[in-house]
């Protein structure tokens, strides 16, 4: 399914000062938005979608909060924009952040995210919507991550990034 | 084509000339990272290095739960401490990490990578001082360096003479309302104008500290005579090059505001953006005041908030809690007297750090409390309870506030301006 957020929804919801305590994904992905909207970490599913307004993870530069949607197996967040730091985290974990006008997407409708097309595709609106994913973004997200790629590839591939 | 301050020190930190737009992978000179973003940088580390590119180049500074508030945090800063001391790292126990660095390390035109969403606070100093996320900070403890896409810039002039009981997170509060809290995203926010510099780098702090909340990749002043006169006092006295963006750099935008007629500002929760006039929310009754935070906890805010205070009581039944920025701001107020002051006026007062800025000790808030605090964020649950309020303004707001225990005009005591404020 989807979950439907707002505006300026900031890392503080995602991961809340008091549960950002531990290094553990599961135990992040148990607190995902515990106060803000309690029911989502019981109940999200690998493969939903988080949709949301303008500026996405805005605030804390937590990484915890990337980490908890990950590790909640979250499809990707589709958003109207996201705040940088919250972006970059997400690049340099391989969660997919993807830019679009969000307005006419509601909680119930089936989503299928086409990477290829760069397209998202509302099968209960019967709608294609065109999604911005920069390159490096897919790039990373194939090697599992930045830690993986650089791991694998050494760190003089950072210099390889600007060809993303 | 000229070049943009922001451009000028990109291409001094990847070997050639950059615009807006371009890729870098640029040389840092200092990598920091707190008690809690570096818990987080460990195990990334690990995958990837054995050492750090330099020991004297990290800096960690324990601020932002510490002296640990429970066993939860005790584990991650032990584990922080196990690597700090295999890589020959002191770790800081002085305070908030961006007064820190402004104190002690950064210099005008240098690169740093904070792994933490205040690091624009740098630019009060004339750097740049950019925010990333623990991975980030991981890959640039063992490299040294951090890939980034050149920003734009977005220049705010700022001019005018501030009136009495005005002061320079008004003037940031009112730039917080204009762009709102995405309104810098992905740029550089260049302050210049009459205003700012007749700001000493303490006020400055106070603007770039708070422009992140407007969303930008980092914030700016450029260095002049007063850079040199803090870096003076800070007992760190240096030449530096006074870089400025060329006539002819590009602009994404320019704004001008003119704070002659500003009045001392307040944000209501729980948007930074939602500022007013401190009058229009005035009365409103509080349970703590919080006067801390990188934003607004040095020794020159401490001032007025003794000027203010001085042979007066705090309101009874009203929590007034009083935490320095640093340790070098404790023991110059403790020197004036301004502590002891402070505490016959009721107040407490705790130990450098970030304190009830982020909810997690030294001040939490039950549900439906109001708080007023001079820091940078009012989210839901910024402090504790989400269902507790939270408004932000300058140390004279706060100070004349818990004097009465509501929301009050600093006008009201403040009649005189107090140097260059």
């Amino acid at each position: 399914m989807n979950w439907k957020f707002g505006d300026n929804i900031n890392t503080d919801l995602v991961t809340p000062g008091r549960y950002n305590i531990t290094t553990d994904p599961k135990e992040l992905a148990k607190v995902c938005f515990i106060e803000y909207r309690p029911e989502f970490a019981k109940n999200v599913k690998p493969g939903d979608f988080v949709i949301a307004g303008e500026n996405f993870g805005c605030g804390s530069s937590r990484e915890t909060a990337v980490t908890s949607l990950r590790t909640c197996g979250i499809e990707a967040v589709v958003a109207k924009s996201f705040a940088r730091i919250f972006f970059r985290n997400s690049l340099n974990q391989g969660l997919i952040c993807a830019t679009t006008d969000t307005s006419n997407i509601e909680e119930g409708d089936k989503l299928e995210l086409d990477i290829d097309r760069q397209v998202l595709v509302n099968k209960t609106k019967g709608e294609e919507l065109e999604v911005k994913i920069p390159s490096m973004m897919l790039r990373l997200r194939e090697e599992g991550g930045i830690i993986p790629y650089l791991k694998k590839h050494g760190l003089g591939a950072l210099e390889e990034l600007r060809k993303m | 084509m000229g070049q943009t301050l922001a451009e000028k020190i990109f291409s001094r930190h990847s070997g050639r000339d950059v615009h807006a737009g371009d890729f870098v992978l640029a040389d840092l000179d200092y990598v920091m990272a707190h008690d809690t973003t570096c818990a987080w940088a460990l195990e990334p580390f690990s995958q990837i290095a054995k050492k750090v590119f330099d020991p004297k180049k990290i800096i960690i500074p324990f601020d932002h739960a510490f002296p640990a508030p429970n066993v939860a945090m005790a584990k991650l800063q032990s584990e922080i401490r196990a690597f700090a001391e295999e890589q020959g790292i002191p770790i800081i126990y002085d305070g908030v990490c961006h007064q820190i660095m402004a104190e002690s390390y950064t210099v005008p035109g240098m690169l740093v990578l904070g792994a933490d969403s205040h690091s624009p606070t740098g630019g009060g100093m004339s750097c740049l001082e950019i925010g990333v996320g623990s991975t980030d900070a991981a890959i640039a403890m063992a490299t040294g360096k951090c890939w980034f896409r050149v920003p734009q810039t977005i220049r705010i002039r700022i001019d005018g003479k501030l009136k009495p009981g005005v002061y320079a997170k008004d003037v940031i509060l009112l730039c917080a309302r204009e762009l709102g809290p995405s309104g810098g995203n992905y740029r550089v926010l260049e302050y210049v104008g009459s205003t700012v510099e007749s700001f000493g780098v303490p006020e400055r702090l106070t603007l770039t500290n708070m422009s992140a909340e407007l969303g930008c990749k980092t914030a700016i002043v450029p260095a002049d005579d007063h850079t040199a006169q803090y870096l003076q006092e800070m007992g760190r006295p240096q030449p530096f090059e006074r870089l400025r963006s060329d006539p002819d750099a590009r602009f994404e935008r320019e704004i001008t505001y003119r704070v002659d007629e500003l009045e001392p500002m307040i944000a209501c929760p729980p948007d930074v953006d939602h500022d007013v006039p401190v009058r229009e929310v005035a009365g409103r009754k509080l349970d703590q005041v919080f006067i801390g935070s990188c934003t607004n906890c040095r020794i020159e805010d401490l001032e007025i908030v003794y000027g203010i205070w001085k042979g007066k009581k705090v309101k009874p039944g009203l929590r007034a809690i009083i935490t320095p920025a640093s340790r070098r701001v404790y023991e110059e107020a403790l020197r004036r007297g301004y502590l002891e002051e402070f505490s016959r006026a009721g107040a407490m007062i705790t130990s450098p750090g970030c304190g009830a800025c982020l909810g997690r000790a030294g001040g939490v808030l039950f549900d439906k409390e109001v708080c007023l605090s001079t820091s940078n964020r009012n989210f839901e649950g910024r402090m504790g309870s989400p269902l507790a309020e939270i408004y932000l303004a300058s140390p004279a707001t706060a100070a004349a506030s818990a004097l009465t225990g509501v929301i009050t005009d600093p006008r009201e005591f403040v009649h005189e301006p107090v140097g260059s404020f």
